[in-house]
């Protein structure tokens, strides 16, 4: 990014809450890196942001907090621009988020639980590997199956849309933007496990949010990215006070270079991402996402060159 | 009365040393700013006699400690015969966050080792570990861990003939601190060494702390968290919002 290099040297910064001393130009750079990439993918970013934190060395649990924070602020211009477009169903997003808040407590308690434990790194590098194995290779799957296809038949995707058991679930509620009559039971489900992912991991939970919201709920996909903002922006904000106020490690420093270089490079993404085909997007994402989670892993599996850690006393 | 007369003859030999540390610091304060990225402190001074310098060497030795706080040291081991997994955990109760020992030769040479312990001069002695859980057998393994992974992050240092000392009398050191320093009174010891005895020393401290904006975010994250996470989720706001609508506006023209 068009920075004089001869200034890096001197553009050490001092972050007040992780307590160490790291490159701005580093922090800005992987906030752009991210953001290019979300930009061109449509996603979020907390998801490979927490990660890249850990690589260099941020404490986990400063990770996690600072990363929701910054969640917050870069889906607040995404929500705005979806009300102006009226594409946000209210009504299914505060369900969404009634779940959002249970689940991210329920998070919080069992991450506070394990780090008094000394497991909670284990528990956000576990979390990460599953999570990301998973959605990276049934995305890798899908997209190989969507080339093929199109190469085959020249386009023409069926949507899925499964309601049987669905139907059968009580407490049904009316969702007008959404055009849908289903149970309230769903939807709240899927909002707490967003919102465990969301104190533990640090992450928006889009990319879990948006299937389960198409598959499993039947939403019209134009409302399904400005609802899961909505609901993701408060889930997110009521994770940043709860890791403020219990385990003091949101650090604003961090979050507000990450977030400037995050909203630049998600400017170059977008432009980037219109002249790519989807399918090979998809693709580009998915192994993104395996390789990252193939880092984490080995961290889990091979021997440490270092098998001692130092917990300061008192946490 | 004889007695108590031969006492005070005898007195001023015993209670003045005869050669005392006169001692300079280059600064005082330490301050964690935003741009902090580690501080050199220089530290020096001169030894003050009244009689002959005698005749054999003269030692200096010098010590800078950052505050103390209990550490869980945690050592991983093979869970399930798959991942690599925290097991046991020893609480070691004082550390020095920091600690630095220079000295004008070799610690052996300089020090005996009662007189090491003593004061508690090397790294090794100014840890201090006490109980380990009893499915804990290696606990020295814990305490050595702390040194090692300390001693790799810059944190403890061994200096070992790095204090300068001319003509028996002036003498400097120059210690350096990273950046990821924990706040507090750093004491600062210099000692004066012959024939491995400890002969005369002094005390000073060095003030590390946080000032500025780093000081009160830091002390707001902590005396009143709620408000911090108001202001950090409004700070965020404003500035993602701030940046996409100044990227707008810069489209538009």
């Amino acid at each position: 990014m068009g920075f004089p290099t001869g200034l890096d040297e001197h553009m050490q910064i001092y972050l007040p809450i992780a307590e160490m001393s790291v490159n701005a130009f580093l922090l800005l750079g992987l906030g752009g890196l991210v953001g290019v990439l979300s930009g061109m993918f449509g996603v979020g970013g907390g998801f490979l942001m927490t990660p890249l934190l850990f690589f260099i060395g941020i404490p986990p649990a400063v990770a996690v907090a600072t990363e929701a924070n910054q969640i917050v602020a870069s889906s607040f211009s995404g929500v705005l621009a979806h009300f102006r477009r009226q594409t946000v169903d209210i009504k299914m997003g505060t369900v969404l988020l009634v779940g959002g808040l249970i689940g991210a407590a329920l998070g919080i308690v069992l991450f506070n639980y394990l780090k008094s434990l000394g497991q909670v790194d284990l528990l956000v590098k576990l979390f990460y590997v599953v999570f990301l194995g998973v959605v990276g290779g049934l995305m890798f799957i899908e997209s190989l199956n969507t080339i093929r296809k199109t190469r085959k038949s020249g386009g023409e995707i069926k949507a899925r849309r499964q309601r049987t058991w669905i139907q059968t679930l009580p407490f049904k509620m009316r969702f007008r933007t959404s055009g849908l009559y289903i149970s309230v039971i769903p939807p709240v489900a899927v909002g707490i496990l967003v919102g465990i992912l969301a104190a533990i991991m640090g992450v928006g939970g889009g990319f879990i949010m948006v299937p389960a919201m198409i598959y499993i709920l039947g939403m019209p996909t134009k409302v399904v990215v400005g609802t899961s903002l909505f609901q993701i922006m408060f889930v997110t904000a009521f994770t940043t006070m709860l890791h403020a106020t219990t385990n003091f490690t949101v650090d604003i420093v961090l979050a507000v270079l990450l977030l400037v270089g995050g909203v630049i490079g998600a400017q170059f993404g977008t432009k980037i991402g219109l002249k790519m085909k989807a399918e090979n997007l998809r693709i580009w994402l998915a192994i993104m996402v395996l390789a990252v989670c193939g880092k984490l892993a080995m961290d889990l599996l091979l021997q440490p060159t270092e098998l001692f850690s130092l917990g300061v006393g008192g946490h | 009365m004889r007695y108590l007369l031969a006492c005070l003859l005898m007195f001023p030999g015993l209670l003045m040393a005869e050669e005392e540390v006169v001692l300079g610091l280059s600064k005082k304060h330490v301050s964690i700013t935003t741009t902090f990225d580690g501080s050199e402190i220089l530290i020096f001074g001169a030894v003050k006699r009244e009689s002959p310098v005698p005749d054999t060497e003269l030692h200096v030795v010098i010590t800078v400690a950052g505050p103390s706080r209990p550490v869980t040291v945690r050592r991983k081991a093979k869970w399930l015969g798959l991942i690599w997994v925290n097991n046991a955990a020893v609480e070691v109760d004082l550390a020095p966050s920091f600690y630095a020992v220079a000295s004008t030769g070799p610690m052996s040479d300089v020090l005996s080792a009662t007189e090491n312990l003593r004061h508690r001069i090397s790294i090794e002695n100014a840890i201090r570990s006490v109980g380990a859980p009893d499915n804990v057998t290696d606990s020295a393994a814990f305490t050595k861990a702390v040194i090692r992974i300390r001693r790799n992050a810059d944190l403890y240092q061994q200096l070992e003939g790095q204090v300068a000392l001319d003509q028996q009398t002036l003498f400097r050191t120059a210690i350096k601190m990273p950046a990821n320093l924990t706040e507090g009174d750093y004491t600062t010891r210099i000692f004066l060494a012959r024939e491995g005895k400890v002969i005369s020393h002094q005390e000073t401290t060095i003030e590390v702390r946080k000032v500025g904006l780093e000081r009160w975010l830091f002390n707001m994250s902590r005396q009143s968290p709620a408000l911090y996470g108001l202001m950090s989720l409004a700070i965020a706001i404003a500035a993602g919002w701030g940046a996409s609508a100044a990227f707008r506006l810069a489209r538009r023209d």
